[in-house]
């Protein structure tokens, strides 16, 4: 009799822990359940409010749920209050999780294997795009694709559409105007290659007496390099393609590395940081010095206007001019504008979740609070019709720039063959600034040239 | 009571059993599938053959990975073993602190591994920029040598504590013996405590072998396989092929490098096992 009442006890055990399981499953799935009527509920319930309060917005009807992979972390905390305020007003839950800076694909690879994958993700171009081809909803017939202002920033697929763009950007090298004027100088002194050397190598030489260098430490730490091995390389590709009258290339031919030798000998001997000690100086190391005004000059973008800003410049301190390599009509060169950010939607989700992931990026572009977030808490210029004018001082200098006639530089590093390239590029010139012999400098050569070629081979 | 944990044994073994198959046997079985497919998530896999593994195969880098990770391994167990067991014969003489030292030594141990390499990485590269050499990124012997006093140093208390456990159990009745027969202490050494310890000595080789094989964390804190992939061991060669290359054609790739790597892994620790097995002595 004991044994049986013991057998019968450790079964009731097992099955009990079993059932723990799955009504742990079905108590994770009624607060989805739930908060999906309660969005039907809201959504009908406000959609009259809604309509009279603010005719613009559209009342999303969508009862599924929105789940975004978010790429940048500086935008974090706006996507997050973003987020919230669409929950809301709408009842649909959003989740914004950022992935940690480096480690998009990874995360993202990760996220989509689980069965509660990402709805909204991003790509970084034709070259990222290639990866998660299969999984892109075509965004032809959405509301948000009719609103962008011009259909190059739709990224596309034979005739679907799979990416959207959502931010423009601009990169250049920032000035601290308040240095440049104590060393001697104003922004209207550097119009060419030849001026932005002849300053730095002059602040360079009197930088004990001055108390600052010429450009914050050009950092190769993985949270840096990309600014090298990936923003400044695309200038000489930029040019290269421009002179072979191409958008992008099975085979580099490195018309320009002599140029982009140039301005990488300037960057590095003309900084705070020895060159040998490059390898293991940060973006945040670079970022500081800045801050601290120990450099005058400092490659970035205009995603680093909110930093900057909150770190204590005003607007009359900045200013972005053009990277200026010495190639091409440099008086009529504007800044390094373009995106790498493009949204896609994943069309394995269920069908109301892509539905109301549909109507949150609509909303985001459209709405007054969207467009007021995205240009003001995140500081981005978006390329859709309702967008708000942003106080990014960056960006507001870019649309100065282009109506002064100069041409943008586009983009072309998101032809980049692969990210292997990128740290090929990154480790020769790494090799190179903590010992600037010609040899070190063929190993940055060969690395962009033949890299170029084993790497666009291996992806085709 | 016997008789009837012979009959309702299985019952007893049911939610390990369950626990294993879950956490074990299934993942293990998809992987195995996955190294014959082609696919960028686990759930849209086609199958595709032995492709992924001829790749694996004839991937250079990995080539260099396996030479890389063999003579790290090769220094590191000799090191570790060596240095711990010098260590555990030193604590096992009686002074006063011996139990502070004991606790010293072991508490590395206690510290992660993707701490500890990036705490060793700026050590390191304070030295190295003030002796004037290229620092880790450029430098692969660095690297190499840096990984090996950075595993020393974590699995050195380790390991000694596993040779402390064995040195105490070695008999005084067999040291008496010795030294009434005129052993000095390095016979009493060599021919009686060394092979009375030789069970515990298979036991440390076979946790740092296994672990040096395995080695991730530290290889990707420390150096992350910079210079050019010239520090890059099996582990973090097979996460990079996995995650930092973008196309699927890379993933069933690594999955097989996965694989291929678990077989190595297994065929050393065995070799090593049988190796040391047949050196023990039975009391």
């Amino acid at each position: 009799m004991k044994k049986l009442l013991s057998i019968f006890a450790i079964l009731t055990l097992i099955t009990s822990t079993l059932f723990a399981c799955s009504s742990n499953n079905t108590a994770s799935s009624t607060p989805a359940t739930e908060a999906a009527t309660e969005a039907a509920v809201d959504a009908v319930t406000e959609e009259g409010t809604e309509v009279a309060n603010e005719p613009i917005a559209e009342a999303p009807k969508a009862s599924g749920q929105v789940y975004y992979l978010n790429f940048k972390p500086e935008a974090d905390e706006a996507w997050q209050s973003l987020a919230k305020s669409y929950t809301e007003e709408t009842g649909v839950p959003v989740t914004v999780v950022t992935a940690a800076s480096g480690n998009y694909e990874t995360t993202l690879m990760s996220e989509m294997s689980k069965s509660s994958a990402p709805t909204l993700f991003q790509v970084n171009g034709p070259v990222g795009l290639a990866n998660w081809v299969d999984v892109c909803y075509d965004l032809k017939d959405s509301a948000i694709y009719k609103e962008l202002t011009s259909d190059s920033y739709a990224l596309k697929n034979g005739n679907s559409v799979l990416g959207i763009a959502y931010v423009i950007e601009s990169y250049g090298i920032i000035v601290n105007k308040t240095l440049l004027a104590k060393a001697g100088y104003s922004i209207d002194d550097i119009k060419s290659f030849a001026d932005l050397q002849s300053i730095a190598e002059d602040i360079t030489a009197r930088s004990s007496e001055l108390g600052f260098s010429a450009f914050t430490s050009a950092g190769l730490d993985g949270s840096s390099d990309w600014r090298f091995k990936t923003h400044l390389a695309n200038l000489p590709i930029y040019f290269e393609y421009q002179n072979d009258g191409i958008e992008q290339s099975p085979a580099i031919k490195g018309t320009y590395l002599s140029n982009y030798k140039n301005i990488w000998d300037l960057y590095i001997n003309n900084s705070t940081a020895d060159p040998k000690l490059l390898s293991s100086k940060t973006g945040d190391d670079s970022r500081n010095e800045f801050l601290a005004k120990k450099a005058v000059f400092y490659q970035n973008g205009s995603w680093e206007y909110n930093s900057l800003h909150d770190g204590g410049f005003s607007d009359d301190e900045l200013a972005m001019i053009p990277i200026y390599i010495g190639v091409g009509n440099e008086a009529n060169q504007g800044l390094c504008t373009g995106t790498e950010n493009y949204w896609c939607v994943n069309k394995d989700s269920k069908p109301e979740d892509i539905a109301a992931t549909l109507d949150f990026m609509n909303w985001c572009v459209t709405s007054e609070r969207g467009t007021l977030a995205m240009a003001n808490a995140m500081g981005f210029v978006i390329p859709f019709k309702s967008a708000v004018a942003s106080p990014n001082l960056f960006v507001r200098q870019d649309t100065e720039y282009t109506r002064e006639g100069k041409t943008p530089v586009a983009w072309c590093f998101t032809t980049m063959p692969s990210e292997e390239w990128k740290n090929g590029v990154g480790q020769a010139l790494t090799a190179y600034a903590a010992d600037q012999t010609d040899d070190n400098w063929q190993g940055v050569v060969t690395a962009f040239v033949d890299g170029w070629k084993t790497e666009y081979d291996l992806a085709h | 009571m016997e008789r009837s944990l012979r009959k309702y044994w299985p019952i007893f073994l049911l939610p390990t059993v369950i626990a294993f198959i879950i956490g074990f046997v299934v993942p293990f079985a998809e992987g195995l599938y996955l190294s014959f497919c082609q696919f960028t998530t686990v759930n849209n896999a086609k199958f595709i053959g032995i492709k992924n593994f001829i790749r694996a195969i004839s991937d250079a880098q990995f080539g260099a990975s396996f030479w890389f990770t063999l003579r790290f391994a090769i220094c590191s167990v000799l090191s570790i073993n060596i240095i711990a067991f010098i260590v555990a014969l030193w604590l096992t003489k009686k002074f006063a602190g011996n139990n502070f030292l004991r606790a010293v030594f072991f508490m590395p141990n206690l510290i992660g591994g993707i701490v500890l390499g990036y705490i060793w990485q700026i050590l390191i590269n304070c030295v190295l920029s003030i002796v004037g050499k290229p620092l880790l990124a450029l430098n692969s012997t660095a690297g190499f040598v840096g990984l090996i006093i950075l595993m020393c140093w974590q699995q050195i208390g380790y390991m000694m504590i596993i040779y402390i456990a064995g040195l105490n159990s070695v008999p005084d009745s067999l040291i008496e013996a010795s030294k009434i027969d005129g052993a000095t202490n390095l016979q009493t050494l060599f021919k009686v405590k060394i092979p009375m310890v030789m069970p515990t000595i298979t036991i440390c080789m076979f946790l740092t072998l296994t672990n040096s094989f395995k080695l991730f964390d530290q290889n990707l804190a420390l150096t992350g396989g910079d210079p050019n992939h010239q520090t890059e061991m099996l582990a973090l060669n097979i996460y990079n092929t996995f995650y930092a290359r973008a196309g699927a054609q890379w993933k069933g790739m690594g999955q097989a490098k996965a694989v291929i790597f678990f077989i190595i892994v297994i065929l050393m620790s065995f070799a090593q096992l049988k190796l040391s097995r047949d050196s023990e002595i039975q009391q």
